[in-house]
């Protein structure tokens, strides 16, 4: 016992401990709570999917089209390199040539993103 | 068990406060009551008037609009229901959990105000569900909407909890549902809630 004590692991698992009590003796709380006290009136309208009052029609579990998350991707490619570009023109004349090669490869990959996906035929949209 | 209120007073005056539970759930029942954040027609610009910084709805403890019915108390029906509007209304009011409160505010939401002529316009929302205060006017301005909600809060705290009189989500047996009116060839289908409202009689 003394030695689980001195061990400098011991504090660490009591506040390990206490933080998951903090965490999780509100939730369950609010569970018993709701178990305890909470008046339930459950019927089938109050059940059903909250839909701004309309009734729900189809299924939740749709697809979404995956141009969107191409779009943000090929976003992603010029918004980074807007970020680097920014400073490394601001700073361009008094840059080195290694960091001017530096740079271009970087632009270079990106570009590399940007042509993958025009091979790919994703700029145009059906 | 009710406090006697001269011995209340006198304990107060020596700094022992005295409550029941009943005042006690009362009072945080009444304190936070939160709107549902809905709007109809021009009442709802008197509606978000009164929660902005120059008549403060925050000071009731009514501040927090929520934007979905699960997390509201009160759904303030702010100006003209129509009978396309109608079914999705009561909706909304059954997805609320109980305790809920309905004010009706403006002319429209009490009787159909100016348009009751209209083959479109629902004449006053409490055909379908029960409401807690009626508010006239075209539109009410936020100091009737206050005045309304300091109504309701009187009316939360002169709930008993148990007995007659009390709350419908503390009797076991009350009516938690309310049917939601379809759109029928005529008029909605049924014209009216039967155990909400009565139909007057016409005499001519």
């Amino acid at each position: 016992m003394s030695d689980m004590v001195s061990t400098p692991y011991f504090s660490l698992a009591i506040l390990f401990f206490a933080a998951l009590g903090f965490g999780l003796a509100p939730l369950g709380l609010a569970w018993l709570w709701g178990r305890v006290f909470a008046p339930p009136k459950p019927n089938a309208i109050k059940n059903a999917i909250y839909e701004c009052g309309l009734e729900s029609k189809g299924d939740a579990w749709v697809q979404f089209n995956s141009a969107y998350y191409l779009y943000a991707i090929i976003f992603l490619i010029f918004d980074v390199e807007a970020v680097f570009l920014l400073p490394f023109a601001v700073a361009f004349t008094g840059l080195g040539a290694a960091a001017c090669l530096a740079m271009l490869v970087f632009v270079l990959m990106l570009v590399e993103g940007l042509a993958w996906a025009w091979a790919k035929g994703v700029l145009t949209w059906a | 068990m009710a406090v006697d209120e001269q011995l209340k007073s006198e304990m107060a005056r020596q700094g022992i406060v005295v409550t029941s539970l009943q005042e006690l759930y009362n009072w945080g029942r009444r304190s936070s009551v939160w709107p549902m954040n809905f709007g109809l027609a021009c009442c709802a610009i008197e509606m978000i008037a009164t929660t902005m910084a120059r008549w403060d709805m925050a000071r009731f403890g009514a501040e927090v609009f929520r934007p979905s019915p699960r997390q509201a108390d009160l759904l303030i029906v702010s100006g003209t229901v129509t009978k396309k509007m109608a079914p999705q209304v009561v909706r909304l009011y059954n997805q609320m959990p109980e305790p809920r409160y309905v004010i009706a505010m403006g002319a429209c939401a009490i009787s159909g105000g100016p348009f009751k002529q209209g083959y479109n316009v629902l004449k006053g929302i409490d055909r379908y569900i029960p409401v807690d205060v009626h508010i006239p006017g075209c539109p009410p301005r936020p100091e009737a909407l206050l005045q309304a909600f300091i109504e309701l809060q009187k009316k939360i705290d002169a709930q008993p909890l148990t007995g007659e009189g009390r709350p419908r989500f503390l009797d076991v047996d009350a009516q938690g549902e309310f049917p939601v009116p379809e759109p029928g060839e005529h008029d909605l289908e049924p014209t009216s809630n039967k155990g909400v409202w009565t139909v007057p009689v016409v005499i001519k």
